[in-house]
């Protein structure tokens, strides 16, 4: 049993608590008062300005999925402490607070759902969970879902959104690229289609290993994508940042990803896609 | 080569200079011999008290000492017949990754290596052996050529890491990185890496899905920088000796972990104490882990890579 921690159920920053007017919310884009109903409702898309906020993992699941259904695989990994890591707090506990805050085991997750009808092994990652950093149960998911998916013959469909590998178990996370793109490389000796779509932010390990190797990249409207943090190119190179650095905008400027896409548009364009690259494969059969 | 030595390796790297000295009188005057054998004796015993107790930290002050072998060190003590390519054809020549043809033991292979320089200029050439985008294309071209050519990948880990810059950013880094994983895991020749000093994240691992992974005693692999770990950790940098014990870095932890599959000893006080050394040390490992795998052909190759890192990470099922 997992109690709540204290304040668990607190609000982000930009919720405020209006007396008899139910919850609003600030809009990240444009600052406008927006009703929170309304905004989930939405999928997190400010209807003023267009501002992707951060969405869940069931929000994700009702976007994409036909009747928002995943059959969920390997739901049962659970980390462990293989290098028993201790920053003053140890890694055990900082699982247990993650899994609280995030209301998921693990900082993705994998399964089998439908885009407009078609079967698809579907992944996405939960953000929430230590910002989705990947550790041996993402990496090991991650190869999972590419492996049955590959076994049944199902195009993958991968939502990545993480600030890279997970420190607190070292060496280990750096292997699970690895371990992820060699169970991609397999799974495209099959012919199978491979979506990637890059949220809000994508960066380091995640980025350096599947993300950019999808047969389609999309990315989310303004997300912050690249290989190393801003923080750290600043500090490296002593000069300040070009404005749009590193966002969707930027990458789809220097060829790295086919389209920008908004939540509204995501799943009908992605089923499109699918089925192009479905019917050759159909026709070569 | 100035020689550079840190403030923990002074007594032992003082002996063996004495050593070398005495060595040059032994060497014409044989009165000398029985008073070398004996400083010889002391160094080694001082130098396997010494290291035997060194911390995550010295070993990483180890790992990026100045006067380590770098690959080039070694490519010439370990090939003969070497020719140097160049280039990703794509953009760029990038000096912080070097690859070539060569021959080990009379057998043609490829060698690739992240190379450091000796020098400010070097530097300033080599990235302080940070690749760009295009070092990862020119590897990618030449993992993609021993394929098609049935050639052996020997590869040299050598990286504080990939460059973080604009630049970088711009031609795609991240995308460049992840598809060398992809060529290494997809070629159907062997492949064996060394990590030779710094292991630096996923600009490491991008010469490094091989079949089987040596590392030099002192060496170091790490998904992230101690100094960078302590910053995310505590804002505070000079906590990286807490935050280099913490991730498990050194030659005996990646073992234990299976990161790595055996460990070359260097010679006494390191290798940069003799290169000569350290390359027939290597050899030696590296021929009979080559051989070792002349039982395999090509797709029994890549599902034995697959099936190595298939099997990492710890996690509870
Ligand atoms: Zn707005």
């Amino acid at each position: 049993m997992v109690w709540p921690e204290k304040n668990a159920l607190s609000l982000d920053a930009s919720e405020k608590q209006s007396i008899g007017a139910g919850v609003f919310r600030l809009c990240d884009g444009c600052g406008q008062t927006l009703d929170a109903a309304a905004l989930a409702a939405a999928f997190e898309v400010c209807p003023e300005c267009g501002q992707h906020h951060r969405l869940s993992a069931e929000g994700w699941r009702r976007l994409m999925l036909d009747g928002g259904e995943l059959s969920a695989w390997d739901a049962h990994l659970m980390p462990g402490d293989p290098l028993r890591f201790s920053d003053g707090k140890g890694y055990k506990d900082r699982v247990r607070a993650a899994q609280r805050k995030s209301g998921s085991d693990e900082a993705v997750e994998i399964g089998r759902g439908r885009i407009a009808g078609r079967a698809i092994g579907y992944g996405a990652f939960v953000f929430d969970f230590m910002g989705g950093s990947m550790g041996s149960v993402v990496g090991e998911k991650i190869a999972r879902l590419f492996e049955r998916a590959g076994e049944e013959e199902l195009p993958v469909v991968l939502l990545s959104a993480s600030g890279g590998a997970r420190m607190q178990e070292g060496i280990l996370s750096l292997m699970q690229m690895a371990k992820c793109v060699a169970a991609l490389e397999r799974f495209r000796k099959k012919r199978l289609p491979f979506v990637s779509v890059l949220r809000h932010p994508t960066t380091g390990g995640v980025a350096a290993s599947f993300a950019f190797l999808g047969d389609v990249n999309i990315a989310e409207p303004k997300a912050l994508i690249g290989f190393a943090g801003p923080r750290v190119i600043e500090n490296t190179i002593r000069q300040t940042l070009p404005q749009g650095f590193q966002r969707a905008e930027f990458l789809l400027d220097h060829g790295m990803v086919d389209a920008i896409l908004s939540r509204r548009e995501m799943k009908e364009h992605i089923a499109a896609l699918l089925g192009h690259l479905a019917d050759g494969a159909r026709r070569r059969a | 080569m100035a020689a550079v030595i840190l403030p923990f390796e002074r007594p032992v790297a003082e002996l063996i200079d004495k050593v070398r000295k005495l060595r040059a009188l032994a060497a014409s005057d044989p009165r000398f011999e029985p008073e070398l054998a004996r400083l010889e004796e002391k160094t080694n015993r001082l130098a396997r008290e010494l290291f035997a107790d060194l911390s995550a930290i010295q070993k990483v002050q180890l790992s990026r000492h100045a006067n380590r072998p770098y690959t080039l060190d070694y490519v010439k003590r370990l090939f003969t017949d070497w020719v140097e390519l160049k280039g990703d054809r794509r953009y760029a020549e990038d000096a912080a990754v070097i690859g070539g043809l060569a021959k080990f033991h009379g057998r043609s292979v490829v060698v690739i290596g992240h190379q450091k320089g000796r020098g400010t200029k070097e530097n300033l050439k080599r990235n302080f052996g940070m690749p760009h985008p295009e070092g990862y294309r020119k590897a990618i071209r030449l993992y993609e050529m021993a394929d098609r050519f049935g050639l052996p990948i020997l590869t040299f880990i050598d990286t504080p890491g990939a460059y973080p810059g604009i630049g970088a950013e711009e031609r795609g880094q991240s995308e460049a990185i992840g598809a060398a994983l992809g060529a290494m895991a997809r070629a159907s020749v062997p492949i064996v890496a060394t990590i030779i000093g710094e292991g630096g994240s996923g600009g490491a691992l991008a010469l490094g899905v091989a079949n089987r992974v040596l590392v030099m005693e002192f060496a170091c692999y790490s998904v992230i920088t101690p100094e960078g770990c302590a910053a995310i950790l505590w804002k505070d940098g000079s906590r990286a000796d807490e935050a280099a014990a913490q991730l498990k870095i050194t030659a005996p932890d990646l073992l234990q972990l299976g990161v790595v599959d055996a460990i070359v000893e260097e010679p006494t006080g390191g290798a940069h104490q003799d290169h000569d050394d350290a390359a027939v040390r290597l050899d030696r490992a590296l021929w009979s882990t080559l051989t070792s795998l002349d039982e395999l052909r090509d797709e029994e190759l890549v599902e034995d890579r697959y099936r190595r890192f298939r099997a990492l990470g710890a996690y509870l099922a």
